[in-house]
């Protein structure tokens, strides 16, 4: 048997594997040295400087495309970055920017306080899930926006209104994912925490919980990604702060199409940092295994 | 003989089958008596209802008939006392080799724990990769993890259930030694199932062989051969002959005997 991981894995492990001496191969180490260089370039390269170079293909097409068909109202990209600049020294940036987050932090966390444990428990009582999923398959298909008349009659012109809608935005994907998680565990899993006798309460916390936590943070992405679209869509009624805000009032007053634009451009430059961040939890040891190899 | 340390007694089992009133028979009225200590092999085709015994006796399925007892108990599930290793293997993802050797420990003193731990970490051969994740072990490295687990927990019973199906020739090979090597400094009662009679007969004080659905016991084969054993034995050769002779097989061709 081989006494290093057949998996190669992606961080060393820990331990003082019995060190991996290369086989004795006819490469001089030094050439192994430069190809393994040359990878590491090559996938910076292709990690990096590749998405950068769409990205400015990308502006100078708009650019171009702006250009070409003479409009007036419609920004070019560099009238988005000087609309940008404008907000930051007005200080309405990083008040309508923190004001959105707060919206959604608020709202996607009730969303996980409720919908973890509730898909959970589906999951894992049929009964459960038998008498709650038919009420929770028939509120998904609802758009939020459906939801904003309600919203206003329940909350009024309050940050509530919001929280509520991007809550019921995000409250299903992550009650449905926790439900199909605990559905996947493995049944050996379970299996084998009961031949260890371990108690309701116990398997719960040393099973369910971290076989089903690769799945859950996947729900959450997803769950975090659509509470950062609807807050746009949440702050165009009742509000007078953040990014939906911006971009209605911008187009309401004075056609300010370099405004609406750049709300839209910190949207989504926002929406891909959250994503980025959340990806970060998938590289947790404890939840490594849940993923193929990307 | 004393109380045997496992005993079945008429075992049968039946599922309902896809129409209506059909029954699927997998075990018809089988008896297993095995002494403690012992190292029990269960050998039959695929299909022949092997594994679903041996989850009856560890009391992870109720037999449609016929009862179990274990030290003189009745099963009526599973049990920290006797420890399932599995085919699939049961080694849990998001722990440690470490932490996952001391899953069933958690009643012990942490320094209690970690003196096992490191104690069958070490019969195994898995010293130098304590901390290191499932995802970055090979198959059989795993398979080492789940025994050691296994032994960790103190039980007095092992069942196997193809605990090597999924490994390599070489591998398997391995773990068959090293799992000899480790009985005989455990004398704990095993009950190994496999469909490999090879296997069986380098493992095992004894071999059962089953019969082909419904599974019924054909043959009792006690293989009273010093360990490690010899493959070319006279001994070693007559028991495995008999075993496939059991099995309605010729040992050299693979193919139905002619009877």
């Amino acid at each position: 048997m081989s006494a290093s991981p057949v998996t190669e894995p992606i961080v060393p492990p820990a331990p003082p594997a019995p060190s991996a001496a290369p086989p004795a191969s006819p490469i001089a180490p030094a050439t192994v040295h430069r190809l393994a260089g040359e990878r590491r370039s090559q996938q910076f390269l292709s990690r990096y400087v590749l998405p950068v170079l769409v990205v400015i293909f990308a502006l100078a097409a708009w650019d171009a495309a702006v250009r070409l068909s003479g409009s007036t109202l419609f920004p070019r990209p560099i009238e988005v970055a000087k609309g940008i600049i404008e907000l930051g020294r007005q200080g309405l940036l990083v008040k309508y920017i923190a004001a959105s987050l707060f919206r959604v932090t608020w709202g996607f966390t009730l969303a996980v306080i409720v919908g973890v444990p509730l898909g959970l428990f589906m999951g894992w009582f049929t009964w459960a899930a038998n008498a709650l999923n038919p009420i929770v398959q028939a509120l998904r298909p609802i758009s939020p926006i459906a939801w904003i008349p309600i919203a206003i009659l329940w909350f009024g012109i309050s940050d509530a209104a919001p929280v509520f809608l991007i809550f019921l935005a995000s409250v299903f994907p992550i009650t449905v994912s926790s439900m199909a998680a605990v559905a996947n565990i493995q049944p050996v899993y379970v299996r084998a925490a009961r031949n260890f006798g371990l108690s309701r309460m116990q398997l719960f916390r040393r099973v369910i919980l971290p076989a089903t936590l690769p799945q859950i943070i996947t729900g959450l992405r997803i769950a975090l990604g659509i509470a950062w679209l609807v807050v746009v869509a949440a702050e165009m009624i009742a509000v007078n702060s953040g990014l939906g805000y911006l971009i209605i009032d911008a187009r309401n007053a004075g056609k300010r199409y370099d405004l609406v634009v750049a709300g839209m451009v910190m949207i989504g430059a926002i929406g891909l940092i959250l994503d980025i961040l959340v990806r970060r939890l998938e590289r947790f040891d404890e939840v490594r295994w849940g993923y193929s190899r990307r | 003989m004393s109380r045997p340390a496992v005993d079945a007694r008429h075992v049968s089992m039946a599922f309902p089958g896809k129409r209506a009133g059909e029954v699927i028979s997998t075990l018809d009225n089988v008896s297993v008596q095995a002494p403690e200590g012992q190292f029990v092999c269960i050998v039959g085709p695929s299909g022949c209802g092997k594994s679903t015994l041996l989850n009856i006796i560890a009391g992870f399925l109720l037999p449609s008939a016929g009862q179990v007892f274990v030290e003189g108990e009745r099963v009526t599930g599973p049990d920290p006392r006797r420890v399932f290793v599995f085919q699939e293997n049961g080694v849990f993802p998001w722990l440690t080799v470490r932490d996952n050797v001391g899953f069933g420990l958690s009643r012990k003193s942490p320094d209690e724990r970690a003196r096992i731990v490191a104690h069958y970490i070490e019969m195994v051969g898995l010293t130098g990769f304590e901390g290191a994740y499932p995802r970055e072990l090979s198959g059989g490295m795993r398979q080492r993890v789940e025994i050691a687990r296994a032994l960790a927990a103190s039980p007095d019973i092992i069942y196997m259930d193809e605990p090597f199906g999924a490994l390599d020739f070489i591998t398997r090979l391995k773990m068959r030694a090293d799992l000899t090597r480790i009985w005989q400094a455990e004398k704990k009662t095993i009950l190994f199932v496999t469909h490999d009679i090879e296997e069986a007969v380098q493992l095992g004080d004894r071999v059962l062989v089953m019969s082909k659905r419904p599974g019924r016991i054909v043959d009792d084969v006690p293989i009273d051969l010093p360990r490690p054993r010899d493959l070319d034995a006279p001994g070693y050769l007559r028991a495995r002959d008999r075993i496939f002779h059991a099995m309605g097989m010729s040992a050299h061709l693979g193919e139905a005997a002619p009877v």
